[in-house]
């Protein structure tokens, strides 16, 4: 079954048993694949004894701890089809994860990511503004995951302002120009949420004391990258909503989860503030004490799947996030799959979030 | 400007390329059409040509050739 074809299908439009079919396949073969492909991983299988014939379910697949990507260079491909190398947001001193992307696999993120978002802002492009300074852009071969989600999402604007200079300054006057120009028009708004809330919020707080106000009804603000550092600040998901609200009028705002290890793949938030994972991967809890399953309601560590990884062996991982499933085929929104909760980082766990990031240094 | 020189231009400025380097050229075929300047490619073609890409065009414009069948689509013929 190759990603052509499940591309195809509309992302929130397979129940719970037809996406379980769908994913076992695919999954079964991408393990397979990377198994041949990929020395280390193929060893990997056989020290743990894999056997292909006993596997029923997406769910019975072997999965790589995240961080194994911070110790090994782990691709299936060879050297010369790499185009691109992705690294997670580490801060300086802790190891990065180092992803390898070649032409496809690049590709179909871009391509997934583009079906997912459109379900949620429709598909035409808009204004847009992305609330980070232009120099996260700088290194094109070596993407960071803020550089990857601000130009993963620049698809979706017919034209670009970067809000922050380099020193993360707002630039008040080219907010201005720009909302003038599309004065009336739906504006989208990206960044990552400690950013957003530290360079862009505070600031147009300490703006409206001076008289100078901005009208942001227009506006969809979509931003990722972790709680971890606002919950610090005691912001909660309500405040953060009420208060954006308050300060420039913006109503419709989607939070979203993902990683630099299954790009494309992102967990958008819905109107009912529930994150949906799509038809073209899957967030499954696992128990702490023995890795079973844990049903809906049930906190536990999250593995992540995802049907694009093709160049590099990470098409099911553990990662060090903890959060809990709230229900499957039945948001209210209408979307099928499971919607789920994150509640944040595991314990001991470093500190990684695309936002957190800036805090950290 | 013909249609296939504006076409062409846009390829160069924004990618920094050479007119002989356009045929059969394909999206990271050469270092600077990566992600970053296929963004940038695309704003030159909509300023060239006065329109507005669909999000799946994007995607799939993956290529100096393809990108001439995808303009037909928004009525831009490269003769």
């Amino acid at each position: 079954m190759d990603f052509e074809k499940i591309s195809s299908i509309p992302p929130f439009s397979l129940g719970k048993e037809e996406k379980e079919k769908m994913l076992t396949k695919r999954l079964s073969e991408l393990t397979e694949f990377h198994r041949k492909n990929c020395p280390e991983y193929g060893r990997m299988l056989k020290s743990i004894g894999y056997d292909e014939k006993e596997v029923r379910s997406y769910k019975d697949l072997p999965f790589l701890p995240v961080r194994l990507f911070k110790e090994l260079d782990l691709k299936s491909v060879p050297e010369e089809e790499v185009v691109k190398t992705m690294t997670s947001s580490g801060t300086s001193g802790q190891a990065v994860s180092r992803i390898f992307l070649d032409k496809d696999t690049s590709a179909n993120q871009q391509k997934t990511m583009v079906k997912i978002v459109s379900e949620f802002t429709g598909s035409s492009r808009m204004p847009m503004i992305i609330i980070d300074c232009p120099g996260v852009i700088k290194n094109r071969a070596m993407f960071s995951a803020r550089g990857a989600g601000i130009l993963g999402f620049s698809i979706f604007g017919s034209k670009r302002i970067y809000a922050l200079d380099d020193d993360m300054k707002l630039d008040v006057g080219g907010l201005r120009e720009f909302l003038e120009k599309y004065k009336g028009q739906k504006i989208l708004l990206f960044g990552f949420t400690f950013m957003i809330w530290q360079f862009f919020y505070k600031e147009l707080l300490r703006l409206k004391e001076e008289g100078i106000t901005f009208d942001l009804s227009d506006g969809i603000l979509i931003h990722g990258g972790g709680w971890k550092k606002l919950i610090s600040e005691a912001v909660s998901h309500d405040r953060f909503h009420a208060d954006l609200k308050d300060i420039c009028g913006i109503e419709h705002i989607h939070d979203y989860y993902g990683m630099v290890e299954q790009t494309g793949c992102i967990y958008m938030e819905c109107e009912c503030g529930h994150l949906h994972s799509s038809i073209y991967s899957d967030i499954i809890i696992r128990r702490g004490s023995d890795f079973s399953e844990a049903p809906a309601g049930e906190p536990g560590i999250i593995q992540v799947v995802s049907t694009i990884p093709e160049s590099y062996p990470g098409h099911s991982l553990l990662t060090e996030d903890e959060g809990v499933v709230l229900g499957e085929d039945d948001c209210p929104c209408g979307r099928k799959g499971k919607y789920v909760k994150i509640l944040g980082r595991l314990k001991e766990a470093e500190i990684r979030g695309c936002s957190d990031t800036y805090a950290a240094k | 400007m013909s249609n296939r020189e504006k076409y062409n231009k846009a390829f160069i400025d924004s990618l920094e390329l050479e007119e002989d380097q356009l045929e059969g050229l394909t999206y990271q075929g050469v270092p600077s059409w990566d992600s970053v300047g296929h963004m940038g490619l695309i704003s030159e073609l909509e300023d060239a040509f006065d329109i507005q890409f669909e999000t799946d065009d994007i995607v799939d414009f993956n290529s100096y050739d393809k990108g001439i069948e995808l303009l037909k689509k928004y009525d831009i013929e490269i003769e």
